[in-house]
């Protein structure tokens, strides 16, 4: 799937490959905005706190369960026809394109969205970007195992990211939140502090807890910060060699139609859980 | 672009990430009008950049090298004030860059006329396709036709050299 020619919201009521796969809707704890335009049974909606909720209306973190089928780690070596797709996808990147990507549609909604939460796209790269420098860099993309994988292919078909947790070190449904002072990032003992007021995605809390950097330390009980949003997640919680279960996510932002984060999930899901990619069978 | 609004000083004096005690609607809707003004710069931005590519390069890194706040966060209003004028200033920078850029093609042009029109006028005269707006590193030049006896006899010509074989 192209990200250029399109534009805007699309969203509720779409029809196409994944609305085509719909099913209900499940919103974390009920919460507002939870079901619109979410076809696929399984994709879930994250929580947000209501500070988020209020200031980015259009964030959503969209979530889905992808259980680990292959004898190996996920993180092993990718099967043939994954590989084939990984290295197959860097022709659709050449140079005039690579420049381009700045201003196609869903691309350029997640460099809005860097400035509007104080990121600057020229040095924290937006996902896609980064992943067609490096494409531009070594010549083509290289195959680093099956989750990082279906990972980049759903990012190069679609332009939304997708990150992975293990879903055995989460503690209830993930949500966005602000992070407190001095939060940890994931469970380790010596894991790195935050400083407040981070845009942070978290575990367990569900809405209307009045999270936020001055709300005092009991809003946030038992909640942990699993990594920051767009950036770095929390060592303990990525998927190792023992994952059975995944827990993937997509941040969705104002002008990322629904559909893409849809497609991005399914199909880093199917590949994961099926060894292929969706759209290889048609190839 | 310009945006009035009342808001109390307070609030730009805030540290990065910290809230202002009282958060009215007046001044969420300011943010979010900040916000859109943010968003059409960036889309200008890009659209300036990818036009005018290579000769327009893409802006240098704003604040300071690093994240406004120093990652993710809510920005307040003052942060989203100073985000909207440094984007205006790149978006101000990269349309005067483009104007100039545009002069200079236009320029290159007339005189790659003169030199095809009146070659003996602008002897041994070098003009890179670059300034045309053109790719590669090919360069016009006017040489005299059949070397020392071309300068000798007058018999100028305008050449187009090939440039690298890489560009």
């Amino acid at each position: 799937m192209e990200a250029a020619g399109v534009s805007g919201e699309a969203g509720v009521g779409e029809t196409g490959s994944a609305g085509e796969r719909a099913g209900g809707v499940s919103g974390a704890g009920g919460l507002s905005g939870a079901a619109e335009g979410v076809g696929e049974q399984a994709l879930r909606v994250g929580w947000r706190a209501p500070e988020v909720e209020q200031e980015l209306p259009q964030l959503r973190l969209i979530l889905a369960r992808a259980r680990v089928t292959r004898a190996g780690a996920v993180n092993g070596r990718s099967p043939p026809g994954v590989r084939q797709r990984v290295h197959e996808c860097a022709n659709r990147y050449r140079g005039a394109r690579a420049i381009g990507v700045r201003r196609e549609p869903v691309p350029s909604a997640y460099r809005v969205f860097y400035r509007q939460i104080g990121l600057d796209p020229e040095v924290v790269r937006t996902p896609i970007e980064a992943v067609v420098l490096e494409r531009m860099m070594h010549g083509g993309f290289r195959s680093e195992g099956l989750l990082a994988d279906a990972l980049l292919i759903a990012l190069i078909d679609t332009g939304v990211p997708v990150w992975a947790l293990d879903a055995a070190a989460l503690d209830g449904e993930l949500g966005v939140r602000l992070s407190r002072a001095g939060e940890p990032l994931g469970r380790a003992p010596d894991a790195p502090m935050l400083p407040a007021g981070r845009l942070v995605v978290a575990d367990r809390l569900g809405p209307g807890a009045g999270l936020g950097p001055g709300d005092g330390p009991d809003g946030a009980e038992g909640s942990v910060v699993l990594g920051s949003l767009f950036g770095e997640l929390a060592p303990d919680c990525r998927p190792g060699a023992h994952t059975q279960e995944l827990e993937l996510f997509a941040v969705q932002v104002a002008g990322v139609p629904t559909l893409y984060v849809e497609e991005a999930l399914w199909s880093s899901r199917a590949i994961l859980e099926q060894g292929y990619s969706p759209s290889e069978k048609h190839w | 672009m310009q945006l009035t609004i009342d808001r109390v000083d307070f609030v730009s004096s805030l540290g990065p990430g910290r809230r202002a005690p009282v958060r009215g609607a007046d001044e969420r809707a300011a943010r979010q009008a900040l916000r859109a003004q943010v968003a059409r710069l960036e889309h200008e931005l890009c659209a300036i950049v990818v036009e005018g590519f290579p000769h327009i390069r893409p802006p240098a890194p704003t604040y300071g090298g690093d994240s406004l706040a120093g990652g993710p966060c809510l920005l307040s209003l003052g942060q989203l004030e100073r985000t909207r004028d440094e984007l205006a200033g790149m978006v101000q920078a990269a349309r005067r860059a483009a104007t100039e850029r545009a002069e200079l093609e236009t320029r290159s042009r007339e005189l790659l006329r003169r030199m095809q029109r009146e070659p003996s006028r602008y002897k041994f005269v070098r003009l890179p396709v670059r300034d045309l707006g053109e790719h590669g590193c090919g360069v016009w030049e006017v040489r005299p036709r059949l070397g020392l006896l071309g300068m000798l006899a007058g018999w100028w010509q305008v050449k187009l050299s090939s440039g690298c074989p890489l560009g």
